[in-house]
């Protein structure tokens, strides 16, 4: 197989013909997401008749639109219940969900939480933009302390919402968080998702500029992207400032996102140990009918 | 292990030919029968044991049961596992039946194959969750937002709840349509018996799957392989056809068109007329002394029961009393109404709610006779002393 080695022949092996241009907005991170997991899925040679996409409601769900392969584009945060039964349908099939923060986060919190606590062979990619970008900029359970939006005119007093965490704790398999302007360890990372069997979070930090960086005053859009990359860091770095670290240096850490690779385990996942369920029962079986 | 149908099996799960058995267990025969590989589920009475009943046996075939965190979950789990090429099911009562509604309308919209047996009970709200009713009788025609055609069964027996169950599967493949078994408390938990049908006496629908060149198909418009035929042939997931599947408004290719009011209503007059074209064909009755009566019982499920032993009671003493039987209620069968309108001088319409089904009665009775609603709720089914007074017209 001949490797793909630009974005253009990418694109034209992985995008869906005839469904430009996209909903996005100048300066709008998912397609970055997008284009990172199309890079994935190239090195690592999926056969795309059986990756299928789930996504709810809102800008990144509608990526699996864009994408040349079998898509279900649900309702708002049930993709990944839907993606449950995909799943379960046949074992063969890799399913990956396009989410946001208020489709995963918000509204879909619970399918979340027990298909993270059932080790659901699916990866979920999360975009968290900090806002609902899709209805106009409204607050998002992922909205930094103080932000603005359409429906916290006068600044957000709800503690934001970290999934990462809330993923670790349930033991999922895989999870990491990336921002969008650094492409190297978020296409590793995706690739670890996606062939990590049981579940996998992916959160990416994208920009909005539109409903959330012009609400929040950071400025044009390279000043917005570049808020990312002063306010995150490195998980590991974190971690050594604040064991190592003078309190000046703690000070300027403490308030950034980490980012990283949080959990990667092997818990076995969900359909692995329905099979095994399956397999014992037969066991069972074959052996009470040979004893009769 | 990918779920292959295997009649020998399943009739070995499901044990002797003839059992005494529970509504709710019929409809998990039923779906085994008709090759159900995914159930998602949630506990609720009096619907619990259609799940327990599944997560017992559905491995046992080759099947994938999963207690999904809510009803939401459920129904949408089942509709992902229809597109992965199952054939698949949930069961739930009226508070589990209210939140299924959103995703009830994307299985419409996505033209998705899927059955809910839905065992209700009193409502509103969580009301008494032991006692039947048939509170939901206009929810599953008209509950989702948007237009849309109903597939929906009423069982009057046990035997019922096993074989509506297989023809609600029939007619959800067929139409590409979520169909609905609308049992009740009271059925759901009765103890009758039951007969399995062999295998050849058993008729199943299989959807008709996508099979022509993949660059030539076209997912939501008329089938491709069979002329005049309003259902599209089936992309199953993972056969290669990258099917993008939507709620929004789409064209005939799948895609998004939300602001284009043609794309709108072509689709969503396609997705009804291939139910409403077949109404006429559809109809599902049971028809008992009408061809003399006078007055008739118009009714369905287990309220029918207690029906047709007032209607014996009316027969005994020389009265000409009849009973038409709703097996299939929706889609409605409209000209058998107005043909029965037309030969009796009173319709009585016993429902254990405040009156659902006797509006549809009503209007296409077409004021050609009275109709009454012979209303009981509560939880506790008509006598038929009750319904024999209605007769008396007192």
């Amino acid at each position: 197989m001949v490797k793909i080695k630009t974005a253009d022949e990418l694109n034209k092996k992985f995008l869906r013909e005839g469904m430009w241009p996209t909903i996005f907005c100048n300066g709008c991170g998912h397609g970055v997401v997008l284009e990172y997991t199309f890079w994935a899925l190239e090195e690592l040679g999926l056969d795309m008749d059986k990756v299928i996409f789930s996504s709810g409601i809102g800008c990144s769900s509608r990526l699996p639109g864009y994408i040349n392969a079998d898509g279900l584009h649900t309702t708002h945060g049930r993709a990944i219940a839907f993606a449950t039964g995909i799943k379960a349908a046949d074992p063969d099939f890799n399913v990956i969900v396009f989410t946001g923060d208020g489709d995963c986060a918000g509204i879909g919190g619970n399918h979340f939480i027990h298909a993270a606590r059932r080790n659901i062979d699916m990866t979920v990619i999360m975009i968290n933009n900090f806002i609902y970008g899709m209805t106009g900029g409204q607050l998002a359970p992922t909205a930094p302390l103080g932000s603005i939006a359409t429906t916290a005119p006068y600044g957000n007093i709800e503690h934001p919402f970290d999934i990462c965490n809330l993923a670790c704790a349930l033991g999922a398999n895989y999870v990491a968080r990336w921002g969008v302007s650094h492409p190297y360890q978020p296409i590793k990372s995706i690739k670890e998702g996606i062939q990590k069997k049981g579940f996998s979070l992916l959160e990416f930090l994208a920009p909005c500029p539109t409903a959330y960086g012009r609400r929040n005053k950071l400025g044009d859009i390279k000043k917005h992207w570049e808020w990312y990359d002063n306010n995150t860091i490195l998980k590991e770095d974190l971690e050594k400032i604040m064991k190592y670290g003078s309190e000046q240096e703690k000070e300027q850490v403490k308030d950034k996102i980490p980012l990283g690779v949080f959990q990667d385990i092997q818990k076995p996942g969900f359909f692995e140990a329905y099979e095994q369920l399956v397999d014992r029962l037969k066991e069972k079986e074959s052996k009470s009918i040979g004893g009769k | 292990m990918k779920y292959i149908r295997d009649p020998k099996r399943i009739r070995e799960v499901l044990g002797k030919k003839v059992q005494f058995i529970l509504g709710d267990i019929a409809c998990v025969y039923g779906g085994l029968l008709a090759g159900v590989s995914f159930f998602g589920g949630y506990p609720i009475t009096p619907a619990s044991e259609v799940a327990e009943g599944m997560a017992r046996r559905l491995p046992r075939v080759g099947g994938v049961y999963i207690q999904m965190e809510d009803e939401i979950g459920s129904i949408a789990a089942v509709i992902g596992a229809a597109w992965g090429g199952a054939k698949s099911m949930t069961a739930t009562s009226g508070p589990g039946f209210s939140l299924m509604m959103e995703n009830y309308g994307f299985a419409v919209m996505t033209e998705t194959p899927c059955v809910i047996v839905n065992v209700q009970r009193t409502g509103p709200s969580t009301g008494q969750p032991t006692l039947g009713a048939q509170g939901d009788m206009m929810q599953v025609r008209w509950g989702t937002h948007g237009d849309l055609e109903a597939l929906a069964f009423a069982p009057s027996t046990v035997q019922e709840c096993m074989d509506f169950t297989i023809e609600a599967f029939n007619l959800s493949e067929k139409y590409r349509n979520p169909a609905c078994v609308m049992t009740d408390g009271e059925v759901g938990h009765l103890r009758e018996r039951v007969v399995i049908p062999d295998e050849e006496n058993l008729k199943i629908i299989d959807r008709r799957p996508a099979t022509i060149d993949k660059k030539d198909f076209i997912p939501f418009t008329n089938s491709q392989t069979i002329k005049n035929c309003k259902v599209p042939d089936f992309p199953t997931f993972g056969t290669g056809y990258r099917t993008y599947v939507t709620g929004l408004t789409h064209n005939e290719k799948g895609f998004p068109a939300t602001d284009k009011q043609p794309d709108h209503e072509r689709l969503v007059r396609r997705i009804t007329e291939k139910i409403s074209d077949d109404a006429d064909k559809l109809v599902m009755v049971e028809e008992m002394n009408l061809d003399d009566a006078d007055i008739a019982f118009v009714t369905y499920g287990a309220t029918a029961r207690p029906a047709e032993s007032a209607m014996e009671m009316a027969r005994k003493n020389g009265m000409k009393v009849g009973l038409l039987r709703l097996k299939l209620v929706w889609p409605f069968p409209n000209k058998l109404i107005t043909k029965l309108a037309k030969q009796v001088d009173k319709i009585i319409v016993p429902e254990m709610n405040l009156g659902q089904i006797v509006h549809p009665v009503t209007e296409f009775a077409c004021k050609h006779c009275e109709v009454v609603s012979a209303p009981k709720i509560g939880g506790e089914m008509h006598l038929p002393m009750e319904l024999y007074k209605y007769l008396e017209g007192k």
